[in-house]
């Protein structure tokens, strides 16, 4: 039903948003449900300010789909050496300049985390680190 | 309460959104941190913060945030200012630390979002 | 007027108490809530209860420095293991809330000028 590409550029912080509220216009105007728009447009936000923090450039993909969306962060950066220790609620490696943003708290994974069906990360030391998470728009009776 | 009557409550200054100030406010968040808007907020709520950059429009975008009020006597700076026109969210600014702000919308009856982590 | 104290605060919010026991008798002038703390260490005064959600260990720096009465961490965050050694070694009481920066602060401004 959709599929776009959006660049993030690393350390752009003037820009660092915009991918994520073009993304929610283009759901606005599918008329998705209120609830889901606001957690794609959440974990695309976290998403693309872990890349304006830590990586050189990004891109965002979004994908939609008859019941589901899609968004794939996927970044050229240091990677992330421990995944698990990245994934605790407060760890974080955040710049001063990243904390003044009012960023670098160490909750971004975990947002993301919580506020996806689906969630999958992985990543190299040296090369970047890659990010996809599925969004249901109908429920599935088979949940409960 | 509506964001004329905060606006006074607070002696505000509002940078954005004077065609607004009828608009009715229940609930508020306040924090420094904009993780913990995304982690917290609930939508439609006043955000309540010591920030003033544009990244603080933005998480209120994401969010669904109503208004927010920028305290400390900080001003918005002006890409802050641009993007909450662009994307039509008041900005109000007050002196008044954020334990007043708080203090005073809370007495006047505004309650805090409590809601957690996670929508499951 | 009578002052408030960390003890009738802590009863009135119902806050568990991590560190600090020896001084729950401080007298507490007036709050100060934020979580950046280059903005703490200017703007907070002596005496204040400091609300904040930051739990690692220069939040015991920042309020022995400015003699804040105690740190109350918000919506139910415990503090770093060395945040919790230093406060305790140092008598600084920190104090949880499950409630939200926003509920604590209107409680406490409540009591305070009531």
């Amino acid at each position: 039903m959709y599929e776009g590409c959006f660049i993030v550029a690393g350390g752009n912080f003037d820009k660092a948003g915009e991918v994520s509220g073009s993304i929610k216009t283009i759901l606005k105007q599918m008329r998705l449900p209120v609830d889901v728009i606001r957690k794609v447009a959440l974990v695309t936000y976290e998403s693309e300010i872990n890349i304006v923090s830590y990586a050189r450039k990004g891109m965002i993909r979004l994908h939609v789909v008859t019941g589901s969306i899609m968004i794939e962060a996927i970044d050229e950066g240091p990677g992330i050496p421990d995944i698990e220790l990245a994934m605790q609620p407060g760890y974080s490696t955040a710049s001063p300049r990243v904390r003044e943003m009012g960023f670098g708290a160490g909750m971004g994974l975990c947002n993301i985390r919580s506020f996806s069906d689906t969630f999958k990360i992985s990543s190299e030391v040296g090369r970047g680190t890659y990010l996809k998470m599925i969004i249901k728009t109908i429920a599935d009776p088979l949940d409960n | 309460m509506n964001l004329y009557e905060i606006k006074e409550l607070l002696e505000a200054e509002v940078i954005v959104g004077e065609d607004k100030l009828d608009m009715e406010v229940k609930t508020a968040f306040m924090a420094d941190l904009m993780s913990d808007v995304l982690a917290f907020a609930t939508a439609g709520s006043l955000l309540i913060t010591g920030l003033a950059n544009a990244q603080v429009l933005r998480t209120a975008d994401v969010m669904d945030i109503s208004a927010v009020i920028m305290g400390r006597g900080k001003m918005p700076s002006p890409e802050a200012v641009q993007l909450a026109r662009e994307l039509n969210i008041p900005v109000l600014t007050t002196k008044f630390i954020l334990f007043e702000v708080a203090g005073r919308l809370y007495l006047k009856g505004v309650k805090g979002c409590i809601e957690k982590v996670g929508s499951k | 007027m009578d002052n408030v104290d960390l003890e009738s605060i802590i009863k009135a919010l119902n806050l568990k108490i991590r560190s600090g026991e020896d001084n729950l008798k401080a007298e507490v002038g007036g709050g100060y809530t934020g979580d950046l703390l280059s903005d703490v260490m200017g703007n907070s005064k002596e005496g204040d209860i400091w609300i904040t959600r930051q739990v690692h260990q220069n939040i015991v720096a920042v309020a022995s420095l400015k003699e804040h009465a105690g740190i109350i961490l918000v919506q139910g965050c415990e503090p770093a293991k060395d945040t919790l050694d230093k406060a305790k070694s140092e008598g600084i009481p920190i104090l949880i809330s499950d409630l939200s920066a926003f509920e604590v602060t209107g409680r406490i401004y409540n009591l305070i000028k009531n």
